[in-house]
């Protein structure tokens, strides 16, 4: 959209801006969101290349990488050949190929941004950002600050421009060196534009020079453009708006400007001798980007190739049908898809599914005696009930190195000659032998499994939350659940609902590693909740007049996967009765196994970790990831990621995907309005989008779009991390968490005629974007005909695979102790009686 | 007792020695160097330390351990040991040590991880010597190593300009305070006449008849050691630089910055304290220093809203309080709190990112939306202005910009007259001219031959001067650094008559890395023609990490890095500036430590920072 404005449009250009800023909630509310969201209207390919001519961001792998992967044999030949072959024509594929091969390409781009306002050091000799950022970025720090700091800011009640004003006022000492800016500021008109007029001058350029100014600490701009939009995003309230900081850094910058030349500068529009480069200006074709674009689709197809390939192979084999042992349910996070595999083959009778977390019941959560409450669904909904937990008996152990009097000065002379000799004592320990501490976020710690949970629905309502469900409310959250992934006959004794957490220390983004479906908590209230919906006697009376059948030796049972230390925890089991408690038993057995061979699978990425050892002890030394202080990598969370499927479990099960994939269950068969997978998708697309897309832009420019090594990171009034001291705030991964991660985008496989599937695709105007823009990768799959189809431009088009072989494998634990690099899609032998 | 406490330098020296030598892809190899390394010392210290109290933990004296010998002068490493250095190596022992177990993991995979671990030995090779230091040129010489692993550390992250930005400026303030010390050796050469150990600084008497009759010289050698101390030590009005250095991995952010380096300026203080005791003004103006510090930090570390800015200035606080003790004369007392608030910063550090999820959880059980403070009950124009004070740091660091930084970019900008050209046109005839006078020199009256030294250590000290602020031309600003040393040998040369030999060793060191570091210049320009100035940073480490370190190498030599030849003969050389002649030893030193700054402000904007070519991922410049 090109962007002329003769005249200044206060409200446009702010709104503009903040389109384009990242959108990254504060710490405690991790949510993954495609990083560049702002150019979801267009496709793929074209906005990589917007984004990285605007903004200078890296978008795609480097060209020697994508070489370098054509040389190893993960980009295969056939598949760029195809690619080549499929956009430029056959006649053209020579010439492609070579380009694409050999032929050598500037990739020294500079950046549109910046450009103009970057005049000033060379007109003026000043460099704004070095005196207005560090000052800037402390007020900011200092008036949102959540609990770091023991004084707090004096004043916050009317707002962040109104607040430093009344300060200022009140104050002997200045935040301003010269008196226009501070006399603009206690008494002139603030509005941005007549800022402007004073330090750009020329109105054509205003909001160029906002760009400019708002992305040298695109940080700070988003969290507050965030914070703006979100107003309760933060637990101790503050109002905030972009257009105060944007006001305030204006004075900030005639301040400066006026301390050094008096006022005797002419604004920057007025000053510049050659126009500068319009931000917005067409950005034209380039055969770099064309290049890269083919090299990202040939090294996406080349994996897909293989995945679809085993899919198919998968499919048609026919596995013997055995009596079903028990039902587990889990969520559709990737970081399920072995533990999945492992229990299926340690338990022929065992039965899994894949949903998301939340398991279809959406509520807050409020532990006892604590002062608020959490959301535990996915992040846009908004729901109407709130659970509370009571009668906890875990007591909550308090850490004496986080005491604010070690700062204070008398305090601190008698905590550092006792406590002082004591955290020498802790380090020690902490290296040697750690546990589990008050530092540690432990995700059983999120709600005690001894305490009582209010889910059913006695007439209570406390801040216009209902407390709990009513029955009608409860059988239509287990209904939507079990018609969605295709479960209306459950006969066997157990079914466990496994919701999923994490566990660290030292860990900044540990709410990025708990359960999306949850908004980022452990999921373990939602498995306890659906668990007790289900078991309700009027429920199932309920289900079943909806064609679910439940036996009455059914009994479901609520648990918590934490998948950082690959450890399980039950609700409620003492509501089992004898021939239960017997089953379950051995069922625990084999989860306790799966969970060591888990370990030993995810070992392998963990070079420091011998994975050859036996699965038990692997196991231990997998756990100690989670309490050591010097552990950046508790986990490696979705790093990986590249696949959804949306089908039966058939037709993955026996397949071996190396956590990559996000599975979904579902049944086309049952479904046959598309309700159900009209629901399925429009949580796939943000959620499993989402995270891909994060993981994506992160890996490629670790620096501009993800957050850089956590290792400097500093905690910033416990909202954001930046490096240091007086460094801007740091969005998306960091580096630890993406440094295995191929960046590729999401394929979504959906077991399902490609007819429905078009017509559910195209009900969700919202999610829409994402497929037709090729954000997300869609294919439909027949397992009857086995047959492929590949959404593009609108419809569904044919999709040939491309012949190649898979593997079998016998042994998967010989497979994990050879390699830490991706495994290849494998097909497991099954191990006959 | 005959122990030869050398053995803590050696170790640490030779795993240093061995860390350069394995390849940086070997990551066991090189944590286990380091783990063992720092484990070995520790052990035999531990046993060492045992067999010392048995025998009644004497102080011990091991002298004469000549690195130079020639006619009339010699450089003597002299090692003391006695309850302080026990303390300190204790307190640092035990931590590097953990630290370097901490490290191994909490840095796999990250990019210079080899680069870290010798920085590590480098830092730990530089405590041992300062704290095992017997006299002021030993005590220098590990100074020296400590300032430049500071460096090394805080520019770690050397693709992002704050880190390196931020390592400058602490390198600065570091080289300021050892102009205190540079003055401090040149006073009690000639205080004592000799060099001075600090074990016989103990003898009350000769420290005590030495001052009655020179006190004017006393107060200057321990306003000098208070000046080294204060800077060392993040003490007023230098403070500022403290939180700024957190710009390293977190694991060594805690040890130096939140202990061990930063309680170098009490072991100063603690080391010299005989020799200042007996100077009661002294002993106040140090409380006093102690005690504004500390009440202006802790104002300070009550308003930071970043955990690791909050923990610096609080641990400034304290150490304000150490220093109070140690004025005091409660030696015991400042070792114990020392040891402590080392632990306790280190934890403190090391635990700060669980900060959050441990705090935000604290919150959603116990909010408060306000707390009540002791500055609620002042008047609200006092507490405002004290916050915005504190919040601005009480404008430490826009003081230490107009008083230090400021004043040199001005003169510097007033010398532009000075170009390659008129180098060899004007400067380079005067010296010609310089060294003809030398050999007449009994034709020169002698009114004029007395300030010849110092109008020619003044022209050095313009060289180097005009060094630090060039922007243009890399190669001219290090022609400039050699030529001042070749100023000072010539001013030097008029002012005493002796052995050519201490001008031959002092001018070789300088010749030698002169001529490679020019030659890494020359070849850095002929590869990267357009980005080769010294007008921003450009981070060439990027593409070229060998020359970047061939040239770091010449820039140590050239500044005079412990034990090159330049370092002997810098010493060699004041120690023939006479006790009267204050301006000399001022343009000397000043010239001295400007000229280390130029060198690594040269280094930084080359080689380090965001680099300029955008092929592949860069930094923002806020980042």
């Amino acid at each position: 959209m090109p962007h002329k404005h003769n005249n200044f449009n206060e409200k446009e250009v702010l709104h503009h801006i903040k389109h384009f800023l990242p959108s990254q909630a504060p710490l405690k509310d991790f949510i993954h969101h495609n990083t560049l969201h702002a150019y979801q209207n267009l496709p793929f390919h074209q906005a990589l290349h917007k984004a990285s001519t605007l903004f200078g961001y890296k978008v795609y792998l480097q060209l020697d990488e994508y070489r370098q992967l054509y040389q190893d044999g993960q980009i295969k030949d056939s598949i760029l050949t195809r690619t080549i072959t499929e956009q430029k024509g056959i006649k053209e594929l020579n010439v492609w190929k070579a380009r694409a091969l050999n032929d050598p390409y500037n990739s020294n781009l500079p950046s549109r941004v910046g450009s103009f306002r970057n005049q000033w050091k060379a007109l003026y000799k000043v460099n704004l950002d070095k005196k207005t950022h560090p000052i800037i970025f402390r007020l900011l720090n200092n008036y949102l600050d959540q609990g770091i700091s023991i004084k707090e800011f004096p004043l916050v009640q009317h707002g962040f421009l109104s607040s430093i004003k009344e300060i200022e006022r009140n104050s002997y000492v200045s935040l301003f060196k010269s008196e226009r800016a501070r006399m603009l500021f206690l008494k002139g008109k603030l509005d941005i534009e007549s800022l402007l007029k004073i330090v750009v001058g020329d109105s054509e350029y205003f909001e160029q020079y906002l760009f400019d100014q708002q992305f040298a600490h695109i940080g700070w701009s988003g969290m507050v453009s965030f914070l703006e939009d979100n107003q309760g995003a933060l637990l101790d309230q503050r109002e905030i708006k972009l257009s105060d900081l944007i006001i305030f850094e204006l004075l900030l910058e005639i301040d400066v400007l006026d301390s050094a030349y008096g006022e005797n500068w002419r604004p920057l529009g007025l000053s510049v001798t050659d126009n500068p480069n319009p931000l917005f200006k067409t950005v034209e074709y380039s055969e770099f980007f064309d290049v890269l674009s083919l090299w990202q689709e040939a090294y996406e197809w080349s994996y897909y190739n293989d995945v679809l390939t085993g899919i198919k192979e998968n499919t048609k084999r026919k596995s013997i049908e055995e009596a079903t042992e028990f039902h587990a349910l889990f969520c559709i996070d990737d970081r399920e898809c072995s533990i999945r595999r492992h229990i299926e083959s340690l338990s022929k009778g065992a039965k899994t599914y894949g949903t998301p977390g939340f398991f279809n019941v959406e509520f807050y959560f409020q532990p006892e005696h604590s002062k608020s409450h959490t959301k535990v669904c996915p992040a846009p909904l908004n729901p109407g009930y709130l659970i509370l937990e009571k009668e906890n008996t875990q007591k909550r152990t308090k850490a004496a190195h986080f005491t604010k009097h070690a700062h204070s000065l008398l305090f601190g002379w008698l905590i550092s000659q006792t406590l002082g000799f004591w955290s020498g004592l802790k380090l020690f320990f902490n290296i040697f032998s750690p546990r589990i501490s008050p530092a540690t976020s432990y995700s059983f710690r999120h709600m005690d499994r001894q305490a009582k949970l209010s889910i059913e629905y006695t007439g209570e309502k406390i801040d216009g939350l209902q407390v709990g469900f009513s029955v009608q409310e409860m059988a239509t959250r287990m209904e939507g659940l079990y018609k969605s992934i295709g479960l209306v006959d459950i006969q066997s004794p157990i079914v466990y609902f496994v919701g999923h957490g994490a566990s660290s220390i030292n860990n900044t983004h540990y709410a990025g590693y708990d359960c999306g479906a949850c908004s980022g908590r452990p999921g373990s209230v939602n498995a306890r909740v659906a668990a007790f919906m289900s078991n309700h006697k009027e429920v199932r009376e309920i289900l079943k007049s909806k064609g679910i059948n439940i036996s009455e030796d059914t009994q479901f049972v609520g648990a918590l996967h934490d998948t950082t230390r690959d450890e399980i925890e039950y609700f409620d089991i003492e509501n089992l009765n004898g021939a239960q408690q017997q089953a379950h038993k051995t069922h625990h057995a084999i989860f306790l196994n799966a969970l060591d061979l888990n370990a030993k699978e995810r070992s392998r990425k963990f070079i420091l970790t011998n994975t050859n050892d036996l699965p038990k002890t692997v196991h231990d030394k997998v756990k100690l990831r989670s309490v050591r202080l010097f552990e950046p990598r508790p986990e490696l969370n979705h790093a990986t990621n590249a696949l959804c499927i949306v089908g039966r479990r058939d037709i993955t099960k026996g397949l071996f995907l190396d956590r990559r994939a996000f599975l979904n269950s579902y049944d086309h068969r049952i479904d046959h309005d598309g309700a159900s997978l009209l629901n399925i998708l429009k949580a796939v697309a943000p959620v499993c989008g989402g995270i891909n897309l994060e993981y994506y832009f992160s890996r490629t420019d670790n620096n501009k779009l993800g957050a850089g090594s956590k290792l400097p990171h500093n905690v910033m009034g416990l909202i954001g991390v930046a490096n240091g001291t007086d460094g801007d705030l740091r969005t998306g991964l960091p580096h630890q968490m993406i440094e295995v991660h191929d960046p590729l985008r999401l394929m979504v496989v959906v077991e399902c005629p490609e007819e429905k599937l078009l017509d559910v695709v195209k009900r969700v105007p919202q999610t829409y974007e994402w497929f037709e823009n090729e954000w997300i990768h869609l294919v439909s799959f027949d397992s009857n005909t086995g047959n492929y189809k590949r959404f593009k431009k609108g419809e569904f088009i044919r999709l040939d695979l491309i012949n190649t072989e898979i593997k079998m494998s016998r042994d998967m634990m010989k497979e994990f102790e050879k390699t830490d690099l991706n495994l290849p899609v494998m097909l497991l032998e099954e191990q006959s009686a | 007792m005959n122990f030869p406490i050398h053995i803590f330098l050696i170790i640490p020296f030779i795993g240093l020695i061995v860390s350069f030598l394995i390849p940086s892809k070997k990551e066991i190899l090189i944590s286990r160097l380091a783990f063992y390394t720092a484990g070995i010392t520790l052990l035999v210290f531990i046993g060492f330390i045992i067999t010392w109290l048995i025998q009644g933990h004497p102080s011990i004296n091991i002298a004469e351990v000549v690195l130079y010998r020639t006619h009339g002068y010699e450089f003597v490493v002299d090692l003391f040991f006695d309850k302080i250095s026990a303390v300190y190596l204790m307190v640092g022992g035990m931590l590097t040590f953990l630290i370097t177990i901490y490290s191994r993991y909490y840095l796999h995979r990250e990019k210079g991880y080899k680069r870290f671990f010798s920085t590590i030995l480098l830092f730990y090779l530089g405590y041992n010597t300062t704290v095992l230091s017997g006299n002021f040129e030993t005590l220098f010489m590990g100074w020296e190593l400590l300032g430049i692993s500071s460096f090394l550390l805080i520019a770690f992250y050397r693709e992002r300009y704050l880190p390196v930005r931020n390592a400058v400026k602490v390198f600065t303030i570091y080289r300021i305070g050892d102009v205190g010390i540079l003055l401090a050796m040149w006073a009690s050469h000639h205080l004592w006449h000799e060099n001075i150990t600090f074990a016989k600084l103990y003898n009350y008497d000769l420290v005590h008849e030495h001052l009655q009759n020179h006190s004017l010289i006393g107060v200057i050698i321990s306003l000098g050691l208070l000046v080294a101390a204060a800077a060392k030590s993040a003490q007023l009005p230098f403070s500022s630089w403290l939180p700024r250095a957190m710009e390293g991995p977190t694991s060594s952010s805690a040890i130096f910055y939140g202990s061990l380096s930063v309680h170098f300026g009490v072991f100063l203080l603690l080391r010299t304290f005989p020799f200042w005791e007996q100077q009661t003004s002294v002993r106040i103006l140090i409380g006093l220093l102690g005690l504004s510090t500390a009440i202006v930090t802790t104002l300070i570390a009550r308003v930071q809203s970043s955990i690791k800015s909050q923990i610096a200035y609080a641990s400034i606080g304290q150490i304000g309080i150490i220093f109070i003790e140690v004025a005091a004369g409660f030696e015991t007392l400042a070792l114990i709190h020392f040891a402590g608030n080392a632990f306790l910063r280190t934890y403190q550090l090391l635990v700060s990112p669980s900060v959050v999820s441990y705090l935000i959880k604290e919150q959603f059980y116990n909010f408060v939306p306000r707390h009540k403070h002791i500055e609620d009950s002042l008047p609200k124009k006092i507490e405002y202005s004290l916050y915005i004070l504190s919040m601005k740091e009480f404008n430490l660091d826009h003081v230490m910009n107009v008083w230090i930084f400021y004043p040199m970019k001005f003169i510097g900008k007033k010398l532009n007259f000075i170009t390659l050209k008129n180098v060899f046109y004007f400067f380079i005839p005067v010296y010609v001219l310089g060294m003809v006078m030398l050999h007449w020199e009994d034709l020169i009256p002698k009114s004029i031959h007395n300030v010849l030294p110092t109008i020619f250590s003044f022209i050095g000290l313009a060289m180097v001067l005009k060094s630090f602020s060039e922007r243009r031309s890399p190669q001219l600003a290090w022609l400039l650094l050699v030529m001042n040393h070749f100023w000072v040998a010539l001013a030097i040369s008029h002012n005493e008559h002796f052995d050519a030999e201490h001008i031959s060793l002092y001018l070789s060191g300088i010749v030698t890395c002169g001529i490679l570091g020019f030659y890494a210049l020359s070849r850095l320009k002929r590869l990267e023609p357009s980005y080769f100035d010294l007008n921003k940073y450009y981070g060439h480490a990027y593409e070229y990490p060998l020359l970047a370190f061939v040239f770091l190498l010449a820039s140590l030599g050239l500044m005079g890095f412990p034990i090159s030849p330049t370092f002997i003969g810098e010493d060699l050389i004041f120690s023939h500036i006479r006790e009267d002649q204050y301006f000399l030893a001022f343009f000397n030193s000043l010239a001295f430590i400007m000229g280390g700054i130029a060198i690594i402000r040269m280094y930084a904007r080359l080689f380090l920072g965001p680099h300029i070519k955008t092929y592949h991922e860069t930094p923002y410049q806020s980042s």
